[in-house]
């Protein structure tokens, strides 16, 4: 019997791993993916939000300005990459001008620092590509950018080198309230625990709807993206969003952290929680919108398009956060309706949940829990030096296998024999970036399959997608 | 810093051309680099035949046609790194360059040959719709899987694109077993060759849909099904006329790009049409010393053409390197102006008293033209006009210009290519 069950392994059940990994629990957390950070949390728009566009008094509101402050601590605790770019609200229509205003008079009740309103001069000479129908913009500097793969990952790799299990692959299909505790049946087979924490995102509803007659609704809202080449991500500096409107925070324009331009989201609600394809429709639509009629000076090149992707906000009914026991189900923790800001609330919900949940059952402090994780080896970051002294002790780092982003064959074996280490093709490239360049995998494929089998010791026909039923190869030649 | 008259960026079928030109030419400094475990580039898993017609005069296949140039770079003692990937070169040619052996290092350059060749369009620059599930590959990825690692990628097959490379693996995967349902063009022409659409699909029954194009993708974990459509005169898919075909795999032929991230970096100008480098009449790009030649240039069709383009751009970098090149007379450069058809042209620009006694100007057409003439002007004057039955995107065309004809123009400040009906 588990003291405490997470159910997924996506940011939000990740951080809530990390945190509880500090006391002397036997702590287990289930996800149906291949790997962690394989759903809502693998898409969506890498922003760290500074929080002027919630409700303020919400939950969300001081979550999200909490997850902000917390963000760059754990950036260096965990070693996972962020930056502080700032984020933009553009104001190009005079009668938006009052919800800029609204915009910033909640930044300020929200707690938000440095928020204020930019003049068209100001912003442009920041931002010169803007465009010139800009009015007036509002300035939010605790704004950043994160790579949510790595971020998902650093949480789950310190919870596990903490203590913490991690059962890939294992579908949670029944929640069963059993005496003082629950029995979750999963497609490997019965887990009990004492102690259920869901962070099931699309699925909150799902299970907390098993345990509880105080029923909750959560819609899937998809939101699809155009993804640019590297030649385009210094375009804007901030992340640049439109004035939101109802169901959102509107579609951006705005780099990633690791330089590339996205135009996205998207948002739309969905009836299939796994209804993760895109629609030519949208994607038109976002290719109309990165044109002149949006935030853009003159026109985006849209063969400069890499990938487009798409991916679905568990949005809850009152569009607020469940972070809480379930009142009629003891013992049941939900972490649910974990939309946008999620990824940047994630810390400050996983303290919250932790707190919760160690206070009730008195959970002790470890004295030897590691804070802190030595990332991955960035090796297109280092200099020349740093690079010639690491192939000299680590010959395979001299060895390039994504030409696109500089990934070597040393990165790779890394991410693989790492703790939670890849098993997938995915799995490599959350990690490592390998094949999210601009050839899009088509150079690194044959390389990164050899080097994970060799590693896993498999047959390259074995070798995943993204775990089972996605195999790369169907045979050999002549056999199939 | 180790020194060398001619670094090479690339051992594909360019450098191994320009190697052996350079050399023949005098110079002895020569160092190739190469990214991939053995010399030969992207023929290596080009097994199929037609390869060599124009330059040895007989079919070899792929590899055999890269083993010939491999042999002269053997004989002629020319020194290669494999394995080895260049970082960055700078504008005065210090190569950064690494591998497991050496390490990361540095190596100064007199001249620079760009012979990094091209990738494949990715489906993002489609905007196909869809799930992203394990079974779409680039014709080309898919080509090395089974010829080199001997690996089946899929069982039924719809390929999109009918470029060479797409028409060639419908053939490959056709007789490694598999079913390649249908070949679908956005055009309404092909792409690729017309030998390769009559021995790669005709006679295999496979069913070209040209005026089609992928809009959607099913299978979450692995490839289920593909829907294609018919597209208007716009491009756009008509509504109505859907057809989902089950598959497990989608190989795209979408087109080629010239590899051009180390010449971005080291600031060459590049094309806007062809994506590889402006260069004149020498192969040299705006940066002195640095040439290009192969499919970083301009993509070609057939190999033979990268072999000669290569010989002309390993000959200039040693004239270059021995000081014995003529520098032009100021002002008398002569722009070639692609018009009427005609995309691009390579070169760019001339300087007639650099150019040897004949040029090949290379170029291609942005759409199918029957019974026209090609076409090439001196200013108002028309100095020839060739016809041809059939000029296709697919297929590169040439004019050859002549020294003695551009000397007796000394007025001539540009030169226009174009296609016309008469």
């Amino acid at each position: 019997m588990y003291d405490v069950v997470i159910i997924g392994a996506g940011v939000t059940g990740c951080a809530i791993a990390r945190e509880l990994s500090r006391y002397k629990a036997n702590i287990c957390v289930l996800e149906k993916g291949d790997d962690v950070c394989s759903g809502t949390s693998k898409a969506n728009s890498g922003v760290i939000h500074s929080g002027f566009d919630c409700k303020p008094g919400s939950l969300m509101a001081k979550l999200n300005v909490e997850g902000n402050k917390l963000m760059w601590k754990w950036a260096k605790d965990l070693d996972f990459p962020v930056k502080q770019n700032g984020a933009l609200v553009v104001c190009t229509h005079e009668e938006d001008m009052p919800n800029l205003e609204r915009l910033l008079d909640q930044g300020k009740k929200n707690g938000v620092e440095g928020v204020k309103i930019l003049s068209r001069e100001e912003v442009l000479e920041r931002e010169p590509n803007l465009t010139d129908k800009t009015i007036a913009a509002l300035w939010a500097p605790t704004g950043g950018v994160i790579c949510p793969f790595k971020f998902t990952i650093a949480m789950a790799e310190n919870a596990n080198v903490n203590g913490t299990e991690f059962k890939l692959e294992t579908e949670v299909e029944k929640v069963v309230k059993k005496d003082g505790h629950y029995l979750l049946e999963t497609n490997k087979g019965p887990i009990e625990t004492k102690c259920v924490i869901n962070a099931a995102g699309v699925y909150a509803d799902k299970f907390h709807n098993m345990v509880s007659e105080k029923k909750i609704h959560i819609t899937a809202r998809k939101g699809q993206y155009l993804l640019l080449d590297k030649e385009l991500g210094g375009l804007f500096k901030a992340s640049v969003f439109p004035v939101p409107g109802v169901m959102g925070k509107g579609v951006l324009t705005a780099p990633t952290i690791h330089g590339n331009l996205y135009v996205g989201p998207s948002a739309d609600d969905v009836e299939d929680k796994e209804a993760t394809y895109t629609t030519q429709e949208i994607l038109s639509m976002l290719v109309e919108k990165a044109g002149e009629s949006h935030l853009i000076k003159g026109r985006l090149p849209m063969n400069k398009v890499i990938t487009s992707f798409s991916g679905l906000r568990p949005h809850e009914d009152n569009k607020e956060f469940i972070v809480q026991e379930v009142e009629d189900a003891e013992h049941f923790f939900d972490a649910a309706g974990i939309e946008s800001p999620g990824l940047t609330s994630a810390p400050a919900i996983g303290v919250m949940m932790a707190e919760m949940v160690s206070e009730k059952y008195h959970f002790e402090k470890k004295d030897d829990f590691a804070e802190t994780r030595k990332g991955f080896i960035e090796f297109d970051a280092l200099s020349n030096e740093e690079k010639a002294a690491l192939i000299k002790e680590r010959p395979e780092y001299g060895s390039i296998v994504c030409r696109c982003e500089m990934v070597t064959e040393g990165q790779i074996i890394d991410a693989i024999n790492r703790p939670l280490g890849a098993t997938s093709m995915d799995g490599i490239k959350r990690r490592t970036r390998a094949g999210m360049g601009r050839c899009q995998a088509g150079f690194c494929t044959p390389r990164t399959m050899e080097i994970l089998a060799r590693e896993l010791g498999k047959d390259m026909e074995d070798i995943t997608k993204k775990g089972t039923g996605s195999n790369l190869l169907v045979g050999k030649p002549k056999h199939i | 810093m180790k020194s060398y008259d001619i670094v090479i960026v690339g051992g594909g079928p360019a450098g191994l051309a320009a190697a052996v030109s350079a050399k023949e030419s005098g110079i002895d400094n020569i160092l190739i680099l190469e990214r991939d475990k053995v010399l030969g580039g992207i023929l290596n898993q080009c097994i199929h035949n037609g390869f060599g017609l124009h330059t040895f005069k007989e079919e070899l296949t792929g590899p055999e046609y890269a083993a010939r140039f491999m042999k002269q770079v053997f004989d002629l003692g020319i020194p290669y790194k494999l394995n080895t990937m260049v970082m960055d070169i700078s504008e005065d040619k210090v190569v950064t360059a690494m591998n497991k052996e050496d390490g990361l290092f540095q190596i100064q350059a007199k001249a620079v040959i760009l012979a990094m060749g091209c990738r494949e369009r990715p489906r993002g620059a489609l905007n196909i719709p869809g799930y992203r599930p394990a079974g779409i590959y680039s014709a080309g990825t898919a080509q090395r899987l089974i010829n080199i690692e001997e690996c089946m990628p899929g069982k039924e097959v719809v390929i999109l694109g009918s470029g060479d490379i797409g028409l060639i693996m419908a053939r490959r995967m056709t007789l490694e077993g598999a079913k390649v349902k249908a070949v679908a063009e956005l055009m309404p022409y092909s792409g690729g060759l017309k030998r390769n659409i009559v021995q790669c699909l005709d006679d295999f029954d496979i069913p070209l849909k040209l005026s089609h194009t992928v809009v959607d993708i099913k299978g979450d974990k692995r490839v289920e099904g593909i829907t294609i459509a018919e597209v208007g005169p716009d491009r756009k898919p008509i509504p109505g006329t859907e057809e989902h075909i089950p598959c497990d795999t989608l190989l795209l032929s979408v087109g080629l790009i010239p590899e051009n991230e180390l010449s971005n970096k080291m600031n060459v100008e590049i094309e806007r049409v062809t994506n590889g480098p402006a260069v004149n009449e020498s192969l040299e790009t705006n940066i002195e010393g640095v040439f290009a030649c192969g499919n970083v240039l301009h993509v070609h069709d057939l190999v033979d053409y990268v072999s000669e383009e290569a010989k002309t751009a390993g000959a200039n970098a040693a004239k270059y390197v021995k000081g014995e090149r003529n520098e032009g007379k100021a002002g008398s450069e002569i722009a070639l102006v692609p018009t009427d058809g005609v995309r691009y042209t390579v070169p760019k620009v001339i300087r007639p008293e650099c150019m040897e006694d004949k040029l090949t100007v290379r170029f291609r057409v942005g759409d199918v033209y029957k019974n026209s003439y090609v076409s090439v002007y001196f200013g108002d004057e028309r100095v020839q006009h060739k016809k041809k039955v059939v000029i296709e995107p697919g297929q590169m065309e040439q004019v050859v210009l002549s020294k003695e004809q551009l000397l007796s123009n000394p007025e001539l400040k540009s030169i226009t290519v174009k296609i016309e009906k008469e």
